[in-house]
């Protein structure tokens, strides 16, 4: 795996968020949200990273940064050995044709007063990619490639299913020809039976296009038929991160094994051993000292020390990091 | 076996729509029991017509455009809903039958303090004085694991995060000690941890206080954890149930195996799982527009011309006792057909 080398690199990201002042004029500003505090990742071409964890731990500032929809505080971001962070309005313009991103929400991400047709023709037309009726036919085939019928390019996107829509953002995505994309919850807002048909396409899109994808999902069922490596975050840090194979087999970290344990398993024959985690993530304006985990932590070996002491993500296995003073020990 | 406690028999709900939609047929002859203390789940997709039967259980259908047609029936503990005047039915709702909904946040009145939302349950249905309902409040509060419950009593909903209030909503419901609590979608909003805290919950209070739940979910895992026996919902109908054993043993209707194999899941090796998942084309059409014949037939991967014309009943499977698991597929009469087209 190590062989590959990284299409993506990401080091020391951070993204803080001034704090909101709350409704009174006078009243002091909130501490900034640490919505991204230090993550670093790496993917190799062709291959998926899934991040995961629960909502507000910033897996989607982490995407946004990397594609520079945001701006990030400090940290390097390198996509195919340029430096994205350094990049001129120009160049970061180039730079967008190879990065792309797919929003959860189909429904907010379309323009409600265009048609299929003419959201897909934007990106052509912005980028010099085609002219004419070069762009019908480049429309049609990509409506094609997601599993659309030609037809629905003269639709809107309110006359669209979930899962039609979100093949629609999938088109756009792909429009510009792209080596990386962002999934940031691709299939979370659709059914089932939806979900498992873009889960498909997008595997297949990958394979065909040769494609890299940082795939963020908010449970790890979801990720586990795409990634390759998964990270996980909790409180705008990775807390594990290795092959998927590992990862889901012995995981190192407790907030892993308790995300696994916390994914309800359709077979009602498999009883398992069930880690319910106590109260609810902490403020990312606040979070607690030493390690960010310890209040809602399982561990049995959990003492004084992950109270003060902050544990440092580290090489706990073959290709596998954990930020856990126990990640040595057994669980 | 016990007399049910709910008996709802081929409910119909439809909703006239402007606009030349015609009529959607949400909920088009459902049936099903529910048994004292026992937790029956409904599980099916979007659109399939579970929430609205939760709400003509508690008679809540917005009158128009929606209507619960004649010949359909609900009965709780002996008497049919449908034909309860206001007063009595009130008397029910929210004393011997409870709903809790997925948007706890939308269902919790923002202007008033938790404690009194609760409270005024207890005054309503138990004429329990104001300083005692606080009382009762702060002890549910406690009862539903909020920490610091004298405290929590007096917050407003937006100080609450979203496990929170959830935890607010079930004390509200749980109130007056419900026999029968509708949970409709009630974690599907929730992380996943705070899901498995609020359903060890919902497990933990239905033993202590001995109340049949109904649970409605799109989450065939939910469903496994938690149910004893379970009602698939496809297009407005009841396309199989069974014990819950039984279902994820035996899965004989198409769409309930569809489901099965469509979910993602975490228990079996990556390298098994690694690429394809399967799949059931297409989607749950609009409730003005069930498909003739078998509503399935569309996106059933064994359809033949008998399903495209001919409407298949509920047939019982046969397997166990007469009637405990039952099947709305033609495949029960035609077994050899079930092969797939290539
Ligand atoms: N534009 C913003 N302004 C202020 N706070 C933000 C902004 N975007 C995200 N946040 C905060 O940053 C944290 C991480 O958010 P996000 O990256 O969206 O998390 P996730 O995608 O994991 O749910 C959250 O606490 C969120 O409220
Ligand atoms: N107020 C309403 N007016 C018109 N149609 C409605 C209304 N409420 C629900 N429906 C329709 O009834 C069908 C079933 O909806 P619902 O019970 O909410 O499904 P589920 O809860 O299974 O997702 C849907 O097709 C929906 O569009
Ligand atoms: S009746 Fe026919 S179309 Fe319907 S589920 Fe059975 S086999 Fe499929
Ligand atoms: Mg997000
Ligand atoms: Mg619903």
């Amino acid at each position: 795996m190590t062989t590959v080398a990284p299409l993506v690199e990401v080091d020391g990201l951070v993204k803080h968020f001034p704090g909101d002042r709350g409704p009174w004029p006078l009243a002091r500003r909130r501490r900034p949200v640490r919505a991204v505090d230090g993550v670093s990742l790496r993917i190799a071409a062709g291959r998926t990273l899934g991040l995961v964890g629960e909502s507000g731990c910033g897996k989607s500032t982490v995407g946004r940064s990397i594609l520079r929809l945001i701006e990030p505080d400090a940290g390097r971001v390198v996509l195919d050995g340029v430096d994205v962070l350094a990049c001129r309005p120009r160049e970061l313009r180039a730079l967008r044709r190879r990065m792309q991103i797919v929003f959860q929400d189909p429904y907010g991400s379309l323009n409600p007063r265009m048609t299929v047709r003419q959201a897909l023709r934007e990106p052509l037309v912005i980028h010099h990619l085609a002219r004419g009726p070069e762009i019908d036919r480049r429309i049609a085939g990509l409506l094609e490639e997601v599993g659309l019928d030609a037809a629905f390019a003269d639709s809107y996107p309110h006359e669209l299913s979930g899962g039609q829509r979100q093949r629609v953002g999938i088109a756009r995505a792909l429009s510009v020809e792209p080596s990386f994309l962002v999934l940031d919850e691709p299939v979370s807002a659709l059914d089932v039976s939806v979900q498992a048909q873009v889960l498909n396409l997008l595997n297949e899109l990958q394979q065909r296009r040769k494609l890299t994808y940082l795939f963020i999902a908010h449970d790890l069922a979801v990720v586990r038929h795409s990634a390759d490596e998964v990270a996980v975050m909790y409180l705008g840090k990775i807390v594990e991160q290795g092959p998927a194979e590992t990862l889901y087999r012995a995981p190192r970290h407790p907030y892993t094994a308790s995300l696994l344990s916390a994914v309800p398993v359709p077979d009602p024959r498999v009883s398992r051993q069930r880690i319910v985690l106590q109260g609810d993530v902490p403020s990312p304006a606040n979070p607690p000292p030493g390690c960010p985990f310890h209040p809602r932590c399982p561990h049995p070996s959990k003492n004084d020390r992950c109270r003060t002491e902050p544990p440092a993500l580290r090489v706990v296995g073959p290709d596998q990091l954990a930020a856990c003073h126990f990640a040595e020990e057994p669980m | 076996m016990t007399e049910p406690l709910l008996r709802v028999r081929d409910l119909k709900t439809y909703f006239v729509t402007e606009r030349g939609g015609g009529t959607a047929r949400a909920v088009d002859g459902v049936s099903f029991d529910v048994h004292p203390g026992e937790t029956l789940g409904i599980v099916g997709e979007s659109g399939c017509g579970k929430t609205v039967t939760s709400l003509s259980i508690l008679r809540l259908i917005p009158e128009p455009p929606g209507h619960i047609l004649s010949g359909s029936l609900i009965e709780f503990e002996g008497r049919n809903l449908l034909t309860l005047r206001p007063p009595e039915l009130r008397a029910i709702r929210g004393n011997e039958v409870a709903m809790i909904f997925q948007e706890p946040m939308t269902s919790l009145n923002p202007v008033f303090t938790v404690g009194d939302q609760i409270a005024e349950a207890a005054i309503v249905h138990q004429r329990l004085p104001r300083k005692r309902a606080r009382a009762r409040a702060i002890e549910m509060l406690r009862l539903v694991g909020i920490p610091d419950p004298e405290e929590r009593v007096d917050h407003y909903p937006h100080q609450l995060s979203g496990g929170m209030s959830q935890r607010v909503m079930i004390a509200m419901a749980l109130v007056c000690h419900p026999k029968l609590l509708i949970a409709d979608e009630p974690t599907t909003a929730l992380d996943v941890t705070i899901q498995a805290q609020i359903l060890e919950l919902l497990d933990r209070l239905q033993a202590e206080l001995g109340m049949a739940v109904l649970l409605i979910t799109h989450d065939l895992g939910i469903v496994a954890g938690t149910s004893d026996r379970v009602v698939v919902m496809y297009a407005g109908q009841v396309v199989e149930t069974a014990a819950t054993p039984e279902l994820f043993a035996h899965p004989l209707h198409p769409y309930t195996e569809g489901l099965m194999a469509a979910v993602p899941r975490i228990d079996t090796r990556v390298s098994q799982v690694r690429g394809r998942l399967h799949t059931i084309p297409g989607q749950v059409p609009a409730a003005s527009a069930w498909p003739a014949g078998c509503r399935f037939h569309p996106r059933c991967p064994y359809a033949w011309d008998r399903c495209t014309v001919e409407e298949p009943p509920l047939l019982d499977a046969g397997r166990g006792e007469p009637g405990s698991h039952a099947v709305r597929c033609w495949l029960l009469t035609e077994p050899r057909r079930r092969t797939r087209q290539a």
